[in-house]
């Protein structure tokens, strides 16, 4: 670190326009900071408001505030769709998180506490899932489901969306199990618990925020996942809002407020989760450089 | 005895079926598949050898496909790489830290909403009578405004556009948690030996945080390659193709028309690439461990 700043700053030099550059510097980028600013939040801000205004007003009055707050708009979206839609993603969501880290748990735990043939192989295995995509394996995963008698059930969705998320929840899981002192085991092992109540009540209480991190970007996938969704269940009673939202857009033919208010309610509790689950969910990114 | 023998593969064992049936058996299937010429709605297979690749690379799909790809990479790459990190950079220089984390959180919203509601939010705003003609009207850019998602010259680019506006934010974050992790010293110290703010972000910043833009720019690369819910949601590839991608017409061929050997020869050529840059995202990150 130190040799590297030491090489860096040779390039550094002071020169009498430094000061007036680095404000006009720093006033441009405040300034296009700004416009960004509001590039981002302009659309996000006009849903919101269009969301409560009828069909004609959205394009009649695109910049005001609806002249009459329909909260109508809302109910509708709600009565329309979006409660099913809304219930079938909090249910795959769930379920999913909960399939991943028990399958993540149990494989993480062998592989940190066993010595065994093959060890090394199945860890590779676990890990190398995160290099293949799901979206190439569209075609194959849809025969696949169709052979299994999974077609058209939510369970599909959360077997695959599980086995997706796997690699990394091992991965954050594994790395911290690994951390975790062989005395606690010997212990355990001297008071007579066996493995699995050791790993019950021992190593995952004490790997709560690794838990945590895992679930939220576990459930922040199955919330928002839509190729899948969409292909493998048919039946409108059972989409989830990424694929439903389709469906909703195509009952609603003009109903745009409506519409807009049915994105928001979607939009509103990943944005919830993330304002609580923020710390969790910023070092699960930055530790698994995984995307959205 | 036997009990201890088998019991490291009785925990592995459920996770290890889910990650072969669904995550290890169907890339072998796919490469089977490519080699047939296999019809989905009269269910007839013929093994053809390597005539869906032959077929794939001479057809003009493919080609229009693949450059809309390589678009996509290059404009990803320029914003979620290169902006997003001078981004980051200002904001961690702002001397007001309420505004930053205002700024922070509100650029990081975008990619935590499902492309289906930004897709859908964006058909509104590019619609001929949408936000986004309005604004120029305002503007007085009357003469630009146009049915974005109908053009063919501006269909891809409109995409484009809304996956920067997602995506920037996000690893504007990724960039924001490497720079917190530079010691201040180093640019106090900058600071005494007179560095400007764009020589301390050049040298000091950006060397500094190298491993963060390398998997950035890996995850950047292979998004732009596998990119699909955005485009089939707004444009579905049209108007007249002119916005497919490799996924989209891997998707129109297998289940708009059941041409399932074709497709997965589609399949197989997007994974090969993909591949390419998850193993380069792979070996970065086992060697930052």
């Amino acid at each position: 670190m130190k040799s590297r700043y030491n090489k860096s700053i040779r390039y550094l030099n002071y020169n009498g326009m430094k000061e007036i550059t680095d404000n006009l510097g720093s006033m441009v980028a405040k300034l296009i900071i700004v416009l960004f600013f509001m590039i981002i939040a302009g659309p996000l801000i006009w849903m919101v408001v269009s969301s409560f205004k009828s069909s004609n007003e959205i394009f009649s009055n695109i910049w005001g505030l609806p002249g009459q707050w329909l909260f109508t708009n809302y109910v509708e979206a709600w009565n329309t769709g979006i409660s099913k839609y809304f219930i079938n993603s909090v249910f795959v969501t769930v379920c999913t998180i909960i399939l991943t880290l028990i399958i993540c748990s149990l494989y993480a735990y062998s592989i940190t506490i066993f010595d065994f043939k093959g060890k090394k192989c199945f860890f590779i295995l676990a890990l190398c899932g995160m290099m293949f995509s799901p979206i190439v394996s569209m075609i194959p995963l849809y025969q696949e489901v169709q052979v299994l008698g999974l077609y058209n059930r939510r369970i599909a969705l959360i077997l695959i969306y599980s086995a997706y998320q796997m690699s990394l929840s091992f991965l954050l899981i594994q790395s911290f199990f690994k951390s975790i002192d062989k005395a606690y085991l010997d212990a355990a092992k001297i008071d007579g618990c066996n493995n699995l109540i050791t790993l019950i009540y021992i190593f995952i209480p004490m790997s709560k925020p690794i838990f945590v991190t895992s679930a939220v970007l576990t459930g922040f996938y199955s919330w928002n996942e839509f190729s899948f969704a969409l292909i493998f269940v048919k039946d409108s009673a059972l989409k989830t809002i990424p694929s439903g939202l389709l469906a909703f857009q195509g009952e609603m033919h003009a109903e745009w407020g409506v519409l807009l208010a049915g994105l928001v309610i979607s939009a509103v509790p990943i944005i919830m989760f993330f304002v609580f689950a923020q710390k969790y969910f910023i070092a699960g990114i930055s530790a698994g450089g995984v995307k959205g | 005895m036997l009990k201890k023998k088998i019991a490291p593969y009785l925990y592995i064992i459920p996770g290890l079926l889910i990650l072969l049936i669904f995550v290890y058996y169907p890339i072998f299937r796919n490469i089977e598949y490519s080699f047939l010429k296999w019809d989905l709605f009269s269910g007839t297979k013929k093994f053809v050898k390597f005539t869906n690749y032959l077929s794939l690379f001479r057809s003009d799909e493919f080609g229009v496909a693949f450059k809309n790809n390589i678009l996509y990479i290059i404009i990803s790459f320029i914003f979620q790489v290169g902006i997003s990190v001078i981004f980051a950079s200002i904001l961690e220089n702002m001397k007001y830290k309420k505004l930053s984390t205002l700024f922070r959180t509100t650029f990081f919203l975008p990619s935590l909403i499902s492309l289906t509601i930004i897709g859908l939010l964006f058909t509104f705003i590019y619609k001929t009578d949408g936000l986004l003609n309005s604004i120029l009207e305002v503007m007085h850019l009357g003469d630009f405004t146009k049915g974005w998602l109908g053009d063919e010259k501006t269909a891809i680019f409109s995409i484009i556009a809304v996956s920067q506006w997602k995506s920037t934010g996000y690893t504007m974050m990724l960039f924001i948690v490497a720079i917190q992790k530079i010691p201040t010293e180093i640019n106090e110290a900058a600071k005494i030996d007179g560095a400007t703010r764009l020589k301390t972000f050049l040298h000091i910043t950006i060397p500094l945080i190298k491993d963060m833009i390398k998997i950035s720019t890996i995850i950047t690369i292979s998004g732009g390659l596998l990119v699909f819910n955005e485009i089939f949601i707004m444009t579905n590839g049209g108007p007249y193709g002119s916005s497919e991608v490799l996924s989209t017409i891997m998707y129109k061929n297998a289940f708009v028309h059941g041409n399932i050997g074709y497709a997965s020869a589609i399949a197989n050529v997007i994974l090969l690439l993909s591949f390419v840059f998850s193993a380069l995202q792979f070996i970065t990150k086992e060697s930052d461990n």
